[in-house]
């Protein structure tokens, strides 16, 4: 009898350990991790004030406002007005970038997306990974190019704090391009690749946390939800015992 | 209080009989387990979508050019709207988790069967409903797979004979799917469908509580020896739904709202199986998405579809093996013929076949989801993707069909050896 509750126990258990591997498998990309913790404010703060020295100028976060920023990275709404607005857009309005779409067009082959939602789109391991990938290529329209996303129309704007890299080829299969078998730093910019790193991932953890500023909330919220569940679940747990007592006896 | 009753009473005499009849006092077998949880389960998720649902509809914006930015902003500047639209979102995945689960149990213990024909045949129209209605909620967001999905999807009616091509075009209101398209699938998602699944499902429980619940013995309690300590004319092995099942079925609620609530705060994504990331991108006709792949809970169904070839010139075998492949399920009560009910008292062979099913139920959602696509080439660098991942989803939906087949041909022409029946319900805990 035991071994029968058992057995049905263990099927349904079985039937969700089964899909587990299947669940795995849809992170399969195989980008190294960034490693970013979205609970970092310090970090938030650093991906931000480099969001808006290096990326805003092409690129907008339509979803995300000036106002939400200061509440959620703890900054006054003097220290956002005066040192990441600089557009002249009001508190509460969004973050657009000044950049013309027509001319973008023009100067890069497409308009630079908006990137609010890019680390749920794409993945943080991906725009970590991206930004450290940039190499110089001659044959690409802005002489640039990137092994996490070849024939990227995007120039390396953190140059000047990584340096310049280039690539080196692999051997040439008969008939295909070389590969790219590594980068190399032919010129150190202002950061050492440690210090980079570091900055690319502090800039992947603040878009991850603008493609959900409920990031922040959520987790803080849900301990005491589960909490509150498992303490709820266990009495309940205690209540059917009892009434059932009058069942098993009659049994 | 009383007066009030009273007053009630004397006007609708038969409300109360009727209130006891299928809740306090609706007999049910007292030997239910762990998979006795997933009906009243699937209920809590209806409830949740509703309320969910509604909320989300003041907020949402019905048109192509808002939809996802109102998405968006529910996410952000509402107050509360990210765990409303999380609720919504992991209820949806969570209610075809219950469903499936729910479904197995029918088809282990033998619940479709004789008197149970039509609970089962409203069931499985359920099914059908929420199907419909979790397909047309996917295209609201108006994200970019939602409008690849809602594409592939519409353009299978696009191999009807003859008719295909304008129905596709009736059905979105335009030659892609549009505004047109998205404001139709709002109205079915949030009216037309919900009241539907609403009727049946009261149907479904007026018929079950016609004939009362099967039990994972499969034995009938009505047929069994008379009283118990509330009722002398009641089964013996049956208990009032209330209090037993519905303390039971509470603790099971809280159970499962601590899971719900783990996902809903902790991994709303699921890692891209209950949101997906082409999703978060909003819907263009010129990109598509580099796998174009249904809700992971259309999967198997999907795989099916894909995995049967075109030939005589059509590609609607693959259709009709898609919806086939439902209404065999729905179809069970007349494929299955075996006398025997529960699979503890069924021959090895069903046993064996119900295994059968599960493993190509499985396999088939991990072809349709893309995920053999992925792990062929790493298990096997060498392999052909597309000659593997057929071969297996074909040997799959081979398992899948045949289970349907060999259940025919071994209750109909007397193969299975059942072993004895008990008199009464056993109970174990």
């Amino acid at each position: 009898m035991i071994k029968r509750y058992v057995f049905s126990v263990a099927l349904a258990l079985g039937l969700f350990v089964a899909t587990l591997p299947v669940l795995a498998a849809e992170g399969g990309e195989d980008l190294p991790s960034a490693g970013t913790n979205v609970n970092d404010r310090a970090a938030l703060q650093r991906g931000a004030r480099l969001f808006f020295n290096y990326c805003v100028g092409c690129h907008s976060l339509k979803y995300v406002r000036y106002s939400r920023l200061a509440t959620d990275l703890g900054l006054s709404e003097d220290e956002v007005m005066s040192n990441l607005n600089f557009t002249g857009a009001k508190f509460g309005e969004p973050v657009l970038s000044h950049m013309p779409a027509d001319g973008a067009k023009a100067w890069f082959g497409k308009e630079p997306p908006d990137l609010s939602l890019e680390a749920r789109a794409k993945g943080v391991d991906f725009i970590f990974n991206y930004l450290n990938a940039f190499y110089l290529d001659p044959s690409r329209p802005v002489g640039w190019n990137n092994t996490v996303f070849p024939n990227a129309s995007m120039p390396n704007p953190l140059w000047e704090l990584q340096g310049l890299q280039v690539a080196v080829h692999g051997e040439a299969k008969p008939g295909q391009e070389a590969t790219v078998e590594k980068l190399e730093l032919q010129r150190p910019g202002r950061m050492t690749p440690d210090e980079f790193r570091g900055a690319t991932r502090d800039l992947a953890t603040f878009l991850e946390y603008t493609a959900e500023p409920a990031a922040l909330e959520r987790q803080s919220v849900g301990v005491w939800v589960i909490l509150f569940l498992a303490g709820l679940t266990f009495l309940l747990y205690l209540v059917k015992h009892e009434y059932w007592k009058d069942v098993h006896e009659e049994h | 209080m009383a007066s009030l009753f009273d007053w009630v009473n004397e006007r609708a005499p038969n409300l109360a009989p009727t209130f006891r009849k299928h809740m306090t006092e609706y007999y049910a077998p007292k030997n239910f387990n762990l998979w006795y949880y997933f009906g009243s389960l699937a209920m809590l998720v209806l409830v949740n979508q509703i309320v969910t649902g509604i909320f989300l509809t003041m907020n949402y914006k019905t048109s192509a050019l808002e939809a996802f930015n109102s998405v968006e902003y529910i996410m952000r500047d509402v107050e509360w709207g990210w765990l409303i639209r999380y609720m919504h979102s992991t209820g949806a995945s969570l209610f075809f988790v219950v469903v499936f689960l729910h479904m197995f149990r029918g088809i282990m213990y033998g619940s479709f069967k004789r008197p149970r024909e039509l609970v089962w045949i409203l069931g499985m129209l359920i099914f059908l409903v929420l199907m419909a209605e979790a397909f047309m909620g996917y295209v609201l967001p108006w994200g970019n797979m939602s409008f690849w999905g809602a594409k592939v999807i519409i353009s299978l009616f696009g191999t009807i004979p003859y008719i295909g091509s304008s129905l596709v075009e009736w059905i979105m209101g335009d030659f892609l799917p549009a505004d047109a398209t998205l404001n139709r699938f709002f109205a079915l998602h949030v009216i037309a469908l919900p009241l539907v699944l609403l009727l049946l499902v009261v149907l479904h429980l007026a018929a079950l509580h016609e004939v009362g619940s099967n039990n994972p013995d499969g034995v009938d309690v009505k047929h069994g020896p008379k009283g118990n300590r509330w009722d002398a004319d009641k089964p013996k092995d049956a208990v009032p739904f209330h209090p037993y099942y519905t303390v039971k079925d509470l603790f099971g609620v809280g159970f499962f709202l601590t899971i719900a609530a783990f996902i809903i705060f902790f991994a709303p994504t699921f890692g891209g199986w209950f949101l997906e990331h082409d999703n978060f991108t909003p819907a263009n006709n010129l990109v598509t998405p580099s796998h174009i792949k249904p809700s992971w809970y259309f999967t198997p169904f999907y795989a099916i579809l894909r995995m049967i070839p075109s030939f005589f010139g059509t590609a609607i075998w693959g259709v009709i093996g898609m919806f086939g492949s439902i209404l065999l399920l729905a179809l069970l009560p007349w494929i299955d013929k075996g006398a025997v009910r529960s699979v503890r008292y069924r021959g090895l062979g069903f046993r064996i076949a119900l295994g059968v099913l599960v493993v190509s139920f499985l396999s088939l959602g991990a072809v349709g989801a893309g995920v053999t696509a992925e792990l062929i080439p790493a298990w096997f660098p060498h392999a052909d993707v597309t000659t593997w991942e057929n071969a297996f989803g074909r040997l799959m939906a081979l398992g899948y069909f045949g289970f349907f087949l060999f259940v025919w041909v071994y209750t109909r022409f007397g193969f299975e050896k059942t072993k004895p029946v008990p008199e009464r319900v056993t109970m174990h805990d």
